[in-house]
């Protein structure tokens, strides 16, 4: 296999943009990706389109946007992993030696969709809310108390991945939402299924981002500074009986950090950055543990510490709130900065365009590029995303 | 149309892992055991994800009493579904585990605790336009 590098990436701003087609997004991404790749879409040779509402033929439609150079277009749809599929999807189409340079775009026009997986069929035959909750609130919501219960980890807890995601987004001009969530403003908003209050829940919305891949010898053709793509792995969950009622995010992210790892050389010590998947504040804390970051049990004390904020501490105005949480004798053995970009809770997830925009947050940060939220010396960078039921991608970037 | 019309309503169990009996105390939650593996299934089954089989599966009848796995408070519902309400996870003794409402407690975390014993009831939770009511079963605590 050879070796494949990133030259290009773009993501648009996250929001609501009721006015604008998926398509019109994902032009803009992709063509703003070429740009930063200083190439064209005459030297794109293949598409890949993460997206899930626009069903079949996303890629096509946003090819009649960005130019219909008759290129063949494979459509992808998995979950929140839809994006970082495509990705991969991407990554194989080089490494194989098929192409010499390609694009992934993941795209996504949700709108104000509520509870995702709610309101269908006829209310009289509906189980949800009479034997138990499918929904993602109350799925996050009992894998949070799965870690509770194993760890007596407590609601405080989960609520840092709030405020310190909160707090990086602050300084992320494309992120849904650019506002600080202090701790008490945290566990007083409203629950939404405990113990995830409704600060603690990313929203839905609407955006696109895109990544040119190509050739490691194609690359320096157009930039002295390709980033690599050190691991690009995928799973699904395997068989437990435990996974058939509450969904298992917690193996299948095991299994792709050990082969991401093994691909890449490096282990969860060597990680400037990871941007992981915090659909939910829960969802981070169990995968602090899941990549490795902190020991089984550890993940409470690992953000305490301050270890995965910006700075690797905790920003002096909240030392106080965080004090009673924090134990004095938990050391922290990775420094891995987690969500810099506001992770999921501030910079919104469009489910098609996460696992792309993730991969372009790894490559400013690489390239020195990320503004007032760059993570000092980044030179290695983990992104992680999980969809249910289930599938998992880790991507690993190096400069 | 006139046929179907003319039809008495049916009671019929809201889940398929819900066998009804002759009266709401005969109701029993079903289970699938594959007999090349043993894998155990809440439900009907015909196929298994464990070892590949396409059966036979073994009919079981599970237990209507367990213990609370995880639970969570759900205070955001879709239309028609109150809240808040308690959600969980109950293992079921002797095997399987279900996802259920807990009844009988008011929804607040300190009324709850990981493994409290809990037990199944059924009753009728709703009724569609064509007269047919539908059993859910639920969990109380013991």
């Amino acid at each position: 296999m050879r070796e494949v590098a990133i030259i290009g990436v773009s993501m648009t701003k996250f929001g609501r943009f009721p006015d604008r087609d998926f398509s019109d997004l994902a032009a803009q991404a992709g063509l703003e990706a070429l740009k930063d790749a200083g190439a064209q879409m005459k030297d794109i040779e293949a598409l890949f389109s993460g997206n899930l509402a626009a069903t079949s033929g996303s890629g096509q439609r946003i090819l009649k946007q960005m130019g219909q150079t008759g290129i063949p277009v494979v459509n992808v749809a998995n979950a929140c992993a839809t994006g970082s599929t495509a990705l991969r999807e991407a990554f194989f189409a080089i490494a194989s030696g098929a192409y010499d340079m390609v694009m992934a775009v993941g795209s996504e026009q949700m709108g104000k969709a509520g509870l995702l997986g709610a309101g269908r069929g006829d209310a009289a035959t509906s189980p949800e809310g009479r034997v138990g909750s499918f929904l993602m609130p109350a799925v996050f919501g009992m894998v949070g108390m799965e870690h509770s219960r194993a760890y007596g980890t407590q609601q405080e807890h989960f609520a840092l991945a709030s405020v310190k995601n909160h707090y990086h987004g602050v300084n992320n001009p494309l992120a849904q939402y650019q506002k600080e969530s202090p701790l008490d403003e945290v566990m007083n908003s409203r629950v939404i299924a405990y113990p995830n209050t409704l600060l603690m829940c990313c929203p839905t919305g609407d955006g696109a981002a895109a990544a040119v891949v190509c050739s490691m010898e194609k690359a320096r053709q157009f930039t002295t500074k390709p980033i690599k793509i050190a691991a690009s792995v995928l799973t699904s969950d395997p068989w437990s009986d435990r996974a058939l009622t509450l969904p298992d995010i917690n193996t299948l992210t095991r299994n792709a950090a050990k082969i991401a790892y093994d691909q890449a050389g490096v282990g969860p010590e060597d990680l400037s950055q990871v941007e992981l998947h915090d659909c939910f504040a829960t969802a981070e804390l169990v995968h602090y543990e899941n990549l490795g970051l902190c020991g089984d049990g550890e993940a409470g004390k690992h953000i305490a510490s301050g270890a995965p904020w910006i700075g690797n501490k905790i920003p002096t105005k909240y030392e106080e709130d965080v004090a009673p949480l924090v134990d004095k004798t938990y050391k922290p053995k990775t420094t891995a900065v987690v969500n810099a970009s506001g992770g999921l809770l501030s910079k919104g997830h469009p489910m098609g365009a996460t696992g792309v925009a993730n991969v372009a947050e790894i490559v400013w940060h690489l390239r020195g590029q990320a503004g007032a939220r760059q993570v000092e010396n980044a030179k290695v960078g983990l992104a992680h995303v999980i969809g249910l039921c289930s599938a998992c991608t880790i991507h690993i970037l190096q400069k | 149309m006139a046929e179907k019309a003319a039809a008495a309503p049916e009671i019929r169990p809201l889940v398929p892992h819900l066998t009804l009996g002759e009266t709401r105390d005969q109701d029993y939650l079903n289970g699938s055991r594959c007999k090349s593996c043993n894998a155990l299934y809440v439900g009907p089954r015909s196929f298994c994800g464990k070892c590949s089989s396409q059966g036979p599966f073994e009919k079981v009848r599970l237990s209507d009493e367990g213990e609370i796995h995880v639970w969570s408070i759900i205070h955001q519902a879709p239309p028609n579904v109150p809240a808040p309400y308690i959600a969980a996870i109950v293992d079921l003794t002797g095997g399987g585990s279900v996802n259920t409402n807990i009844l009988g407690i008011e929804p607040k975390p300190e009324n709850l605790k990981f493994g409290m014993k809990v037990k199944m009831a059924t009753g009728k939770v709703s009724e569609d336009r064509d007269g047919n009511s539908y059993i859910a079963y639920h969990f109380k605590p013991v």
